[in-house]
């Protein structure tokens, strides 16, 4: 129960002070609509295409959303010592990384909804399987967040935590089928689709959207929550290993 | 017997190590702590005492012997103890965005303190660190003062049995720095062992009741303030000032005064020591003699300084300056 407590009010904290400032509302905002329309005027299609673009628009605003937010915060408490005090605080490590991310899962999640709402008022969303789209957010949120996890871990920075998230999140963006498939990739680059996480979390959506995952879903999710285990795992690891050696 | 010595003890280290790379930090340190003992560590820049407080706390992993706190293994789990432990670190490690009230709740809430039970006990702190109208202000425009004394209301936020203590009085002005002695007493007044690490030894003078002096990883002395200062009590010493004072009159002065040590403190400075009272007219007569303009010659009250300089062969002074260097 007192760890429970510690956990809801680091999640509340960072709410508080890093998701809900005004500058990041206007990023989870301004960043999803600036994708979905630059994606729209590229397909030419249309309102028709609003579905096909979709899963890649939820995907990327989530992707950019946890990472950059979750990298930079618990660089910036690194270096400002704040994080040392988490540190020491009575609960296991895991819940308080736990909480940590909470944070950013969520911030990723509402980042999420904002193409979903907007497309609302552009398509039919009437035949959307949402059992399989909201686990598939949720469990983007987390990998992603676990991935900004690991690349905090990973710097002393916080322009390296920038450089470092980008390193993974653009050639995500052309590599995990989010607006380019998968199959029209050369040769050599797919296989690299399938070591990255976000490569299932978009074949759920393109599945719950408009039916067009070329995996079976329970693989699919399989396969985003094996990630997810490993990111938070090496993570841990790392954070043992760095900063409490 | 044994039993209760062993109940006596609240913090217990034996054979501590810790080594980066080839250097051993930490070398086989072993030293006991009481409840509701104000323990000193004292040592210069790089002797040891942060890498040893941060393995106290849990912030880095020993690479051999034991620590326990309040009879708990903190190397089997290091997050045991955490909950009977404060800590106030060298640097604030609070959150700039947040208030002093609302870093103190958080502070109480990592600690399982529920909102009625931490909002009173921030209140009250606030109140008892004369911080009461600071207390909506964020803590990122507070003053260096301020900072420290918010820190330490944080450290203790969860009324902890043990609060470890890193350079508190470390770049501050005059004024806070004594405000945050006259707290850490009350402190230990209302029974908190401490264990502080300070490079000011008239502050470890002043506070603790026993000392441990750290240098290259090993500790070579641990006693009471009171014992560490008996040999000194005994002892009396003078200095010299004087224009041309040069090391060449050592031997000169030596051989002329047989019962007194003679040391060049500085440049136009000699320390005379003895265990009996100097007569110091022969020794100015001496000098003028010899061609000196003597300036001064002024009684020295021996320290707990001149027992570190001792002990460990570093100048306090130097210990001082390289700190001070190090924080600006």
């Amino acid at each position: 129960m007192k760890a429970w407590i510690a956990f809801w009010n680091i999640v509340l904290k960072d709410m508080r002070a890093y998701y809900l400032k005004p500058p990041n509302i206007s990023w989870g905002l301004i960043f999803p609509v600036a994708w979905t329309a630059m994606f729209f005027i590229k397909s030419g299609r249309g309102l028709d295409d609003v579905l096909a673009v979709l899963p890649g628009v939820v995907a990327i605003s989530i992707l950019f959303g946890t990472t950059s937010m979750l990298a930079v915060t618990v660089t910036f408490e690194k270096k400002g010592r704040s994080f040392e005090r988490l540190l020491l605080a009575p609960i296991p490590l895991e819940l308080l990384m736990l909480a940590k991310t909470g944070g950013a899962v969520l911030f990723g999640v509402v980042n999420a909804l904002v193409p979903v709402a907007i497309a609302c008022f552009l398509a039919d969303l009437s035949r959307v399987a949402w059992g399989a789209v909201v686990p598939a957010v949720v469990l983007i949120a987390v990998a992603s967040t676990f991935m900004g996890l690991f690349i905090a871990v990973s710097v002393s920075e916080i322009f390296e935590a920038q450089t470092f998230s980008n390193f993974f999140r653009f050639p995500m963006i052309f590599l995990c089928g989010l607006f380019f498939p998968i199959d029209a990739l050369p040769v050599l680059l797919k296989p690299l689709a399938y070591v990255l996480p976000l490569t299932y979390g978009v074949d759920i959506l393109k599945g719950g959207f408009h039916g067009g995952n070329i995996m079976p879903l329970p693989l699919n999710f399989v396969g985003i929550c094996l990630f997810c285990i490993v990111l938070f795992y090496f993570s841990l690891k790392n954070i043992h290993k760095k900063w409490i050696s | 017997m044994a039993t209760d010595l062993k109940s006596s003890v609240i913090i217990e280290v034996a054979e501590l190590t810790k080594r980066f790379d080839e250097v051993n930090a930490v070398d086989g340190i072993s030293f006991q702590v009481h409840p509701g003992e104000f323990f000193g560590f004292l040592g210069p820049n790089g002797a040891g005492k942060t890498t040893t407080i941060n393995m106290l706390i849990g912030l880095a992993r020993p690479d051999s012997g034991s620590i326990r706190i309040g009879g708990l293994d903190c190397r089997k789990n290091p997050k045991a103890a955490q909950h009977l432990i404060g800590v106030v670190p060298d640097e604030s490690n609070l959150y700039p965005e947040l208030s002093g009230f609302d870093n103190l709740c958080f502070c109480g809430a990592l600690y399982g303190m529920g909102k009625a039970e931490r909002v009173a006990r921030a209140t009250r702190l606030l109140e008892d660190f004369d911080l009461t109208k600071a207390a909506h202000r964020r803590f990122g425009g507070y003053s260096k003062g301020m900072k420290r004394r918010l820190a330490i209301a944080a450290g203790i936020v969860h009324r902890p049995q043990v609060l470890f203590l890193d350079e508190p009085t470390t770049g501050i002005d005059v004024a806070s720095a004594r405000s945050i002695r006259q707290l850490l007493a009350d402190l230990h007044g209302s029974g908190t062992t401490i264990f502080l690490t300070t490079h000011y030894i008239e502050e470890a003078e002043r506070l603790c009741d026993r000392i441990a002096f750290i240098v290259n990883g090993r500790i070579v002395k641990t006693d009471g303030v009171a014992s560490l200062l008996k040999p000194v009590h005994d002892r009396y010493a003078t200095l010299i000032n004087g224009t041309g004072l040069s090391p060449s009159f050592l031997g000169d002065l030596s051989s002329s005064f047989p019962g007194l040590d003679f040391q060049q403190h500085s440049q136009d400075r000699i320390r005379v020591e003895s265990s009996s009272p100097i007569h110091i007219g022969p020794i100015v007569k001496l000098l003028e003699d010899r061609g000196v303009a003597v300036t001064e010659a002024r009684r020295l009250q021996l320290s707990l300084e001149d027992v570190f300089v001792q002990i460990t062969g570093i100048e306090a002074d130097a210990m001082k300056k390289e700190k001070m260097k190090a924080a600006a």
